[in-house]
């Protein structure tokens, strides 16, 4: 157990704790206590900086389940180590935003934090190990717990509808991926991530690595809410607002972006994942980014523009894993990609989680996220709109922000796409800088509603529920270190650099080189003019919104993709039901035409399939008139049954079947069996009469059985392959019986000389004692049918 | 002979399972007789007919016939006597209480519940 298995954990025993302090501290906010946790990890993972600088990485290991290779092992690298700071930097905002956010008095602040511990510690979990199953074990953690947090509030219908719909999609994903893990472990016969790397060029070729790929992919686009599954991230936005910019845009949507860039070394091989990343990343990026726009809610145009801008980094970490598939050619396209998406990683969770703060603030203090009735709250809530611009210009890719940055290198990265035509898709790949810009245009119109809508305009009082003012100060520290850092990554963003980008690179990219230096200015090149022109027609296309926003009437509602999942999940609930009721209609005769079909069908088969059919002469017994008479009369009596209008004639019939088998058992040797049946004969057709006297007045009407085709066809079946089955079985005896041991012992051994009445009673004497048991219960169950009358007591 | 009680045993069978289909509840009971007749004489037959005298020693006879498939048609017998007593009683009280022997009345789940 060294330090950092128990940092992993540690948030999951600080968990088990907090009930007990929000019992018995209620003066206390509870927030205050989980507060230190994730501050003291930031701190502790601070100082694995100095070692990551080198390109090295720490593995700790302890035995789990060792026989099947399941270890917790933590690994801490340059790709770990920025996640890990993410999740406790960003978390220790929160904790301290949600103190002010979350009333002490009326929410149930001891769940809140429990489910938010053990989702930093699932978080840590996912992006510390080094086992893919421990992996899946945390990542599968970090569904759950985002599954009770959006469901927070879980009285309102909405919370229900979110936290179920995100489950089942990043569950659906999580499973997809726990099987890519498993092929992946076929293939190279270990758990751990870095072996695996180390044996990737060896696994490119087997005939599993397209399944892996896709499988691993499929996780990874489910959880980062990639296009077409992205639709779960806008109905998560029920959650409280600390758990939405929190885990639905800084850590949780992210851990599909680390799986990604944590297996590119392996599946970066194959051109397939670098089209797959880079396609469907910037087909989100575009989507997310439109339908961002025609949202009134600010948590839904949050929603949106996190799923566009995942699609943006999603899209860079395939354009950059391209510099593994093609190690020839000159990389630096492929850097420059890759140091977009690292830094953007950053940047987002930055002033993504900052804006996520102020419309929480927002909503704090007026009571509505609806665009439609904010408006004019700059001179109320300056700081708020000081914060919110910071954020949205940030995100809109305009300088002297972060986000200027990494849009430029974003532009860099797609011109190389077109340029170089790395992904194989020859004329598609210009399509990459043309959709990017036009993503980037509507990110800025969104980017400027966020701000201008909500803070500017005329102010309507009456629309709001309370008269809003400033944020209390602790409300208002997170966002301000977050736009705080917003502005220094943007101007000095070399300090981030060496320390975080670069070791993080080296993981993603094992065996380059970087020299990373992110310069602010780079000359009148394409980027510029670009983010020119996204700044001037966004500028244009924001001010006359209201013009063309009738282009989102032009797509059809049936189109939408929550759509498809809403009457996918009632299809699917409505047709399995239909499917069970049309099976399953209740009648025993339909079931036992099933049992019969079943057994006609398996057994045929077999018979035909294994040429199993035979008649072998050789080995009968000679056949005598007084035998072929009896056995004469069973057929006639049984077949004479189904002609029977009586039920009276059946019984007797089915009696003289009993009586002619007692005469075969003494035809054939068989004194005790034929003495056992004419008793047990006897009794059962005086039982079958009894049966037949209480026959109730109404069905008193006799007739006969009423033929039907399908039941003829099925009997006639099982008679013919009951018969087939005991010729082919009797022409074909494998060995003899073992009937000489019991011919030789019985008197020897047993001292008996009845051989039948010795097996039953000595050598198979187990045999006779549970058949005595049955005939006991099924004599005391006879006498508890009719004593017991419960029903009647109870209406006596 | 074994092949004709092969046939006998088909017959039996098929009599059985066209009982058994049957609606009514009386009728399936005697169905589920038949079938274990069927069941017994193939065991009878499976295990090979007149193979010598009676398996009982005082006949000093030189072959016997094998005595373990009586053995084991004899529990047989005894156990489907149990079930079948059982299983009349039941159908006795299922008319006492339901008034019916019907088995397309006597539905487990109803339509469109």
């Amino acid at each position: 157990m060294s330090l950092l298995h128990l940092a992993i954990l540690s948030p999951l025993l600080l968990a088990i704790a907090i009930p007990l302090l929000y019992k018995y501290f209620r003066q206390i906010h509870t927030g205050w206590f989980v507060l230190p946790l994730p501050i003291v990890l930031f701190i502790y993972f601070l100082q694995y900086i100095s070692l990551t600088r080198e390109g090295s990485a720490m593995i700790k290991s302890i035995a789990w389940i060792p026989s099947l290779d399941i270890n917790f092992s933590t690994k801490i690298d340059g790709l770990g180590l920025l996640f890990a700071l993410l999740i406790t930097g960003i978390g220790s905002l929160i904790v301290l935003y949600s103190i002010y956010y979350l009333s002490k008095d009326k929410e149930k602040l001891n769940t809140f934090y429990v489910y938010l511990l053990l989702f930093i510690g699932a978080m840590l979990g996912v992006v510390l190990s080094d086992n893919l199953i421990v992996l899946y074990a945390f990542w599968e953690l970090t569904s759950f717990s985002s599954f009770l947090l959006i469901g927070y509030w879980h009285h309102r219908e909405k919370s229900r509808y979110g936290a179920q719909k995100s489950m089942l999609i990043t569950v659906f994903g999580g499973l997809a991926m726990l099987g890519g893990f498993l092929l992946l472990y076929i293939m190279t016969g270990t758990f751990s991530i870095t072996e695996i790397i180390s044996h990737s060029d060896q696994i490119f070729t087997h005939s599993l690595f397209v399944p892996a790929l896709l499988c691993v992919l499929l996780g990874a686009f489910t959880k980062s809410a990639q296009f077409p599954f992205h639709i779960w991230l806008p109905d998560a936005m029920e959650a409280p607002t600390p758990v939405s910019a929190y885990l639905h845009s800084a850590t949780m949507v992210k851990a599909g972006i680390y799986v990604v860039a944590r297996f590119s070394p392996i599946f970066a091989e194959d051109s397939l994942w670098l089209s797959l990343v880079a396609g469907f990343g910037i087909v989100t990026m575009f989507w997310g980014a439109f339908s961002a726009v025609k949202q009134t809610d600010l948590k839904a145009i949050l929603a949106f523009s996190t799923v566009s801008q995942l699609g943006m980094i999603m899209s860079l970490l395939g354009v950059g894993a391209a510099a593994i598939h093609f190690e020839e050619i000159d990389n630096s396209y492929f850097t420059v990609a890759t140091t977009a998406a690292v830094f953007h990683l950053i940047n987002h969770a930055t002033f993504k989680g900052s804006l996520f703060m102020v419309v929480g603030i927002i909503d704090h203090e007026t009571g509505t996220r609806d665009i439609r009735k904010l408006g004019g709250l700059i001179s109320l809530m300056p700081i708020s709109f000081t914060i919110a611009l910071i954020g949205a210009f940030s995100m809109a890719g305009l300088p002297p922000f972060n986000g200027f940055l990494s849009k430029e290198m974003f532009f860099t990265g797609m011109l190389g796409v077109a340029e170089m035509n790395i992904l194989n898709l020859d004329t598609w790949s210009a399509l990459f800088p043309i959709i990017a810009w036009v993503g980037s245009i509507f990110t800025f119109v969104y980017s400027m509603i966020i701000v201008f809508k909500s803070f500017t305009g005329k102010y309507q009082p009456e629309k709001l529920d309370r008269k809003p003012h400033e944020a209390p100060f602790g409300m208002l520290i997170p966002p301000l270190v977050l736009a705080a850092l917003v502005i220094i990554f943007g101007i000095f963003p070399n300090i981030l650099s060496e320390t975080l980008i670069a070791p993080a690179m080296m993981s993603i990219l094992p065996g380059f080189s970087f020299d990373v230096h992110i310069s602010f200015w780079h000359g009148p090149k394409p980027e510029l003019f670009m983010t020119l022109g996204v700044a001037v027609i966004g500028t244009i296309l924001y001010l006359t919104l209201a013009k063309w926003r009738g282009v989102y009437g032009l797509l059809p509602e049936k189109l939408a993709l929550n759509r498809f999942y809403d009457e996918g999940l009632e299809k699917a609930q409505y047709g399995s039901f239909r499917l069970t009721s049309t099976y399953m209609n209740g009648f025993i005769h339909t079931y036992l035409v099933y049992i019969f079909t079943f057994f006609i069908v398996i057994l045929g088969t077999t018979l035909f399939v294994k040429d199993a059919l035979s008649i072998d002469t050789a080995n009968v017994a000679p056949v005598r008139f007084y035998e072929v008479i009896l056995a004469l009369i069973v057929a006639v009596s049984a077949i004479s049954i189904l002609f029977a209008k009586s039920r009276l004639t059946s019984i007797i019939l089915l009696g003289a079947v009993g009586y002619t088998v007692a005469l075969l058992f003494v035809v054939f040797r068989a004194p005790d069996l034929a003495l056992t049946q004419l008793v047990i004969e006897t009794v059962s057709v005086a039982l079958f009469l009894l049966c037949f006297y209480h026959l109730p007045e109404i069905s008193r009407s006799e007739e006969r059985i009423r033929f039907r085709m399908t039941n003829a066809v099925i009997s006639i079946g099982i008679g013919a392959i009951v018969t087939l089955i005991a010729l082919s079985a009797h022409s074909t005896k494998l060995f003899d019986s073992i009937a000489h041991y019991y011919v030789e012992n019985t008197y020897e051994e047993a001292a008996g000389k009845n051989m039948v009445n010795v097996i039953l009673v000595d050598f198979r004497g187990f045999d006779t004692m549970f058949e005595i048991t049955v005939l006991g219960i099924a004599a005391l169950g006879i006498f508890t049918m009719i004593k017991l009358r419960l029903a009647r007591r109870k209406e006596g | 002979m074994e092949i004709l009680m092969a046939f006998v045993i088909g017959i039996l069978f098929m009599a059985a399972t066209y009982l058994m289909l049957s609606k009514s509840l009386l009728r399936i009971i005697i169905g589920t007789g038949l079938l274990s007749h069927g069941a017994h004489l193939l065991l009878l037959t499976m295990g090979g007919l007149k193979r010598g005298a009676a398996p009982l020693l005082g006949e000093h006879a030189k072959a016997y016939t094998d005595p373990i498939p009586q053995a084991l048609i004899l529990t047989a017998i005894v156990i489907s006597f149990g079930v079948t007593a059982f299983f009349l009683v039941l159908a006795y009280r299922a008319y006492q209480e339901l008034g019916t022997d019907n088995m397309e009345r006597l539905r487990g789940t109803e339509r469109n519940e």
